[in-house]
């Protein structure tokens, strides 16, 4: 039976009454709407007029793009007028997105990550100045705006559009589609800051019926180059590590698909390949499709020719020119641009990847692995997809069909039934600067936990997920172990000289490395003392720029030639 | 197979630069002649005080040897770091070898030891005018990531020959320091391209502050200070004033300039804007139509 | 700066060598001299070291190379600026690798 006095199409009417107060605002002005086009100097007045209190708002917000015009004008807002807004978004990143807080615009908040906000975060949730929701992974949040997050106005930035609101992202198109997808066919309004309005766009990335506002920003959108590591950092020991974990893991397991997290440690693998992997003939034989940024420590592996395919959460500012000149490698556009998604690549990394390896800054004795500190609320990010088993696959691979063959091995009940396991390494030295010890008994996440009043402690990586641990002292395989001591000791039996490490049972530890659980650089055939930064494709920058030819651009702060 | 000057320590460079076991060292780390002020301070000093020094063969010519590691305290000037380059140029007055090599790389005065590390580098300068006086040319081989700051650039500056690589640095303030006196808007010290553009190997050798130009490459240098054995410039007053004329004429022609780009244009480097990033052996021919004279 | 001092009961004396030096005393590094010693059955480390309050880590990584080592006969002498113990243990193994058994352990 039909319930006579609803209404079902509020949204739609929400939205309409809005674009009508648009229109008006912007009439009176004398400006006014030049098709989807909004002048600058109208956007706080376009804000005002469409966004009614308790409003859920995305603002992009991205891992490294950022609408930070669109962000500058929300803190402009009159809070007597537009308050208790309900902000979504991937990442903290710019001073503006804490404004609003402080300002009374915005009182909740969902996101995934805060990098450089993550202390000042901290601050004002303890202050009292802001509610959050959740912390979420990247995938997740994507994932709540279909369900229960979804936003009423989205607000993001392109390179370009044109007259009818057609959007180009280009190489950072990051994760624009997925928040407007989800805003535009519930009802939202999009409003975009552009760098450039163009009669015609190299492509469309964002369909112009999508987008509602288009504002040409006075200034290009901030974009930070997060996945650029200067090879001239990497040291012997993070090389022996890189090693291991070629000739222990990768070759070991036929790892053919993968995701490394950013790190130095990664770098030193990616360098690797053409030079160690290649000495031990692996190409071809791993490393060949990649979800991951375009890192220009990859660079010597791909021309090398190893490198099959890379799809990408974003883009890497000064890969542009290299990418596009590598379309047989990267996913590019008919404009011949990379064309990136993070939900995607998330997909891809979570469900398509065999292997994910990753550093840390703390794991406690089952394995937990967390980048918490006290005082700082840093959130997820994308990693935990990543470095988590994919429960949902079923397509076989040797890789994963042996890392579960190896964590069921003589076991009985419901862990008999055959499948596949992710491989999760976690690699990490014993210890981090300022002789901090990476093994910990008491992870620092139960603390900021207590601190932040989260619900449970936050951890990045979880010990059961966690397949293996390696650190200068060798690998331990979590796979292979069958009580909760032996995945102990074999956690302590690579902890190094850390307080962790030393407190270590020797005979049990002695007896796992005789049954392979635990294998040293002597176990895998690896002489440390060939552990020399002469190993590695690159040793600087300017060995990348050469490697690729010339057409790898690093940003300035890198130019040091 | 090339071999980068600026990933080794001291002591391999002094190992692949000489003839292979040609080197025997003077003053070594069992020796322990270190510093006397760095343990007051809690500051842990070094076996050989930073500086390796000792002779050796060079394409069967017998050399003087001494190469600092930049690696420790900055590659700076401490009193017995300074004594032991005085000790070897003395040494060369005496057994007259076919060149001093002087592997450079510090900041400079080593703070730490104040004013004996301020009276090392004078003495430094005095001993290797008295080599260069006995007509034994000093050679300066400039490649450490790390550069030749300070005291020890004014010492360069005084030798016969600087053989420097692109990766080098030579100059005496260091960039943090004009940009603390001057301002950011002057000098941003972060702008890494900026700081080698001016004090880089590459603007050295155009601007003829250093005489040659190599890449980071161990056998480079070793071709470059090999060519050079032998070849002492006389130290006379004429050459003196005319070096002075030579700076005085620089600032004419290009005290005006906000950049060492417009330095280049005005030099007459066709594609001024691409020198950044050439090698080495491209930069030869680049003053082939030099509108400017170097000393 | 912290000193410390170990001296172990070895059973491998090198043959006659000339002193070796390792690493250097930068920041997170350290120089590892390795010269005859005066006792041909002992093994000695001595650390000088700008890290305060790590003695049971030193301690510990100097027992572990010596069980790997069992040298005699060598002096053992440290520079340290707070490199890490995987840093250390590198060090003393480059500089073991350099000496010469008539019948060597295995390294």
């Amino acid at each position: 039976m039909m319930a006579p006095d609803r209404i079902w199409n509020t949204q739609a009417q929400s939205r309409a009454r809005r674009l009508a107060r648009a229109a008006e605002a912007l009439g009176k002005s004398g400006i006014g709407l030049r098709g989807k086009q909004v002048a600058a100097d109208d956007t706080v007045k376009l804000l005002t007029a469409v966004l009614e209190c308790g409003d859920r708002v995305c603002l992009e917000g991205n891992n490294q793009k950022q609408a930070d015009f669109l962000a500058r004008a929300l803190t402009q807002l009159d809070p007597a007028q537009v308050h208790d807004l309900h902000m979504v978004q991937s990442v903290l990143a710019l001073p503006e997105h804490l404004d609003l807080f402080e300002n009374g615009i915005a009182s909740k908040l969902d996101f995934s990550f805060s990098g450089p906000q993550s202390a000042r975060l901290a601050k004002m949730v303890s202050a009292g100045r802001i509610q959050i929701g959740a912390i979420h992974t990247y995938l997740e949040l994507f994932a709540r705006y279909f369900v229960d997050l979804t936003p009423r106005i989205s607000l993001v930035c392109a390179q370009a559009a044109d007259a009818q609101g057609n959007l180009f992202t280009g190489p950072n198109t990051e994760d624009t589609p997925a928040i407007v997808e989800a805003t535009a066919f519930k009802g939202g309004i999009v409003i975009a800051q552009v760098n450039e309005m163009l009669d015609h766009l190299p492509r469309v990335d964002i369909p112009g019926d999508w987008v509602n506002f288009v504002i040409l920003a006075p200034k290009p959108n901030v974009i930070e180059p997060l996945f650029t590591r200067d090879p001239a950092q990497i040291s012997e020991i993070q090389v022996l590590m890189a090693m291991m974990a070629i000739k222990g893991l990768y070759a070991e397991y036929g790892v053919q698909r993968l995701n490394h997290g950013i790190g130095f440690d990664t770098a030193a693998i990616e360098l690797l390949l053409p030079t160690y992997a290649e000495s031990l003939g692996l190409k071809g034989k791993i490393c060949q499709h990649w979800a991951l940024n375009p890192h220009p420590a990859l660079i010597p592996a791909i021309e090398a020719g190893w490198v099959q395919s890379i799809h990408s959460f974003g883009s890497e500012l000064g890969m542009e020119n290299y990418v596009s000149a590598r379309s047989d490698v990267f996913f590019t556009g008919a404009d011949g641009s990379l064309r990136s998604n993070r939900a995607m690549s998330q997909a891809a990394g979570h469900y398509a990847c065999d292997m994910f390896i990753g550093s840390t800054l703390q794991i406690d004795l089952n394995g937990h692995s967390s980048t918490a500190t006290a005082g700082r609320i840093a959130g997820f990010g994308g990693a935990p997809n990543m470095g988590a088993d994919a429960r949902g696959r079923r397509h076989a691979s040797p890789a994963w069909l042996k890392a579960g063959a190896q964590a069921r091995q003589g076991r009985g009940g419901v862990h008999a039934m055959p499948r596949g396991q992710k491989l999760v390494v976690q690699i990490v030295e014993t210890f981090r600067e300022h002789m901090q010890p990476a093994f910990v008994e008491t992870l620092d996440a139960w603390k900021l936990a207590e601190q932040a009043k989260m619900e449970i402690p936050p951890v990045m990586i979880y010990g059961d997920d966690v397949t293996h641990i390696l650190t200068e002292e060798g690998i331990a395989n979590l796979l292979l172990c069958r009580t909760d001591e032996e995945r102990e000791q074999a956690i302590r039996g690579v902890a190094g000289y850390t307080p962790v490490g030393l407190a270590r049972d020797k005979r049990m530890v002695e007896n796992l490395r005789d049954r392979g659980i635990i294998r040293r650089a002597e176990d895998l055939g690896i002489d440390k003392r060939q552990a020399t930064r002469s190993l590695l494709a690159a040793r600087n920058m300017r060995d990348l720029v050469r490697a690729s030819g010339g057409l790898y651009n690093p940003p300035k702060r890198f130019r040091n030639w | 197979m090339k071999l980068s000057f600026s990933e080794l320590s001291a002591r391999e460079r002094v190992a692949h630069l000489l003839d292979a076991g040609s080197f025997t060292e003077i003053l070594g780390p069992a020796e322990r002649v270190v510093s006397p002020h760095l343990a007051q301070l809690g500051v842990p000093f070094s076996f050989d005080d930073g500086v390796v020094i000792g002779n050796g063969t060079l394409w069967g010519s017998k050399v003087l040897i001494a190469a600092q590691e930049g690696e420790f305290m900055g590659g700076g000037v401490g009193e017995v770091h300074g004594a032991k380059l005085v000790g070897i140029l003395r040494r060369a007055v005496s057994t007259r070898p076919a060149a001093v090599l002087v592997l450079a790389e510090s900041g400079g005065v080593r703070l730490h030891e104040a004013n004996a590390g301020l009276i090392a580098v004078s003495e430094v300068m005095r001993a290797l005018l008295d080599v260069r006086a006995a007509g034994i040319p000093v050679v300066m081989l400039i490649g450490g990531a790390n550069g030749c700051f300070g005291g020890m650039g004014l010492i360069a500056r005084c030798a016969d020959h600087i053989v420097m690589s692109d990766a080098a640095r030579m100059s005496m303030s260091g960039p943090e320091v004009i940009e603390s006196s001057h301002g950011v808007e002057e000098y941003d010290s972060r702008d890494r391209s900026l700081v080698w553009r001016t004090t880089g190997g590459k603007h050295r050798f155009l601007m003829g502050d250093c005489d040659r130009l190599v890449e980071d490459d161990m056998g480079a240098f070793r071709a470059a200070a090999a060519a050079l054995l032998g070849d002492s410039k006389a130290l006379t007053l004429e050459g003196l004033l005319a070096e002075h004329a030579m700076l005085a004429k620089r600032i004419e022609c290009f005290g005006d300039c906000h950049d060492a780009l417009e330095i280049w244009q005005r030099l007459g480097v066709e594609h001024a804007e691409q020198v950044t990033d050439m090698e080495s052996d491209q930069m030869q021919n680049l003053l082939s139509d030099n509108a400017m004279e170097a000393a | 700066m912290e000193h410390l001092k170990f001296d172990f009961a070895g059973e491998h004396a090198p043959q006659n060598f000339k002193a070796i030096l390792v690493g250097v005393v930068g920041s997170g590094n350290l120089e590892v001299l390795m010269e005859p010693g005066a006792d041909p059955a002992h093994c000695t480390i001595s650390i000088t070291t700008s890290a305060r309050g790590f003695g049971p880590i030193w301690e510990a990584v100097a027992q572990n190379f010596h069980s790997q080592h069992q040298l005699a006969g060598v002096a053992i002498s440290i520079n340290d600026m707070g490199a890490t113990p995987a840093v250390v243990s590198l060090r003393l193994d480059q500089a073991a690798a350099s000496l010469s058994f008539t019948a060597g352990p295995a390294l």
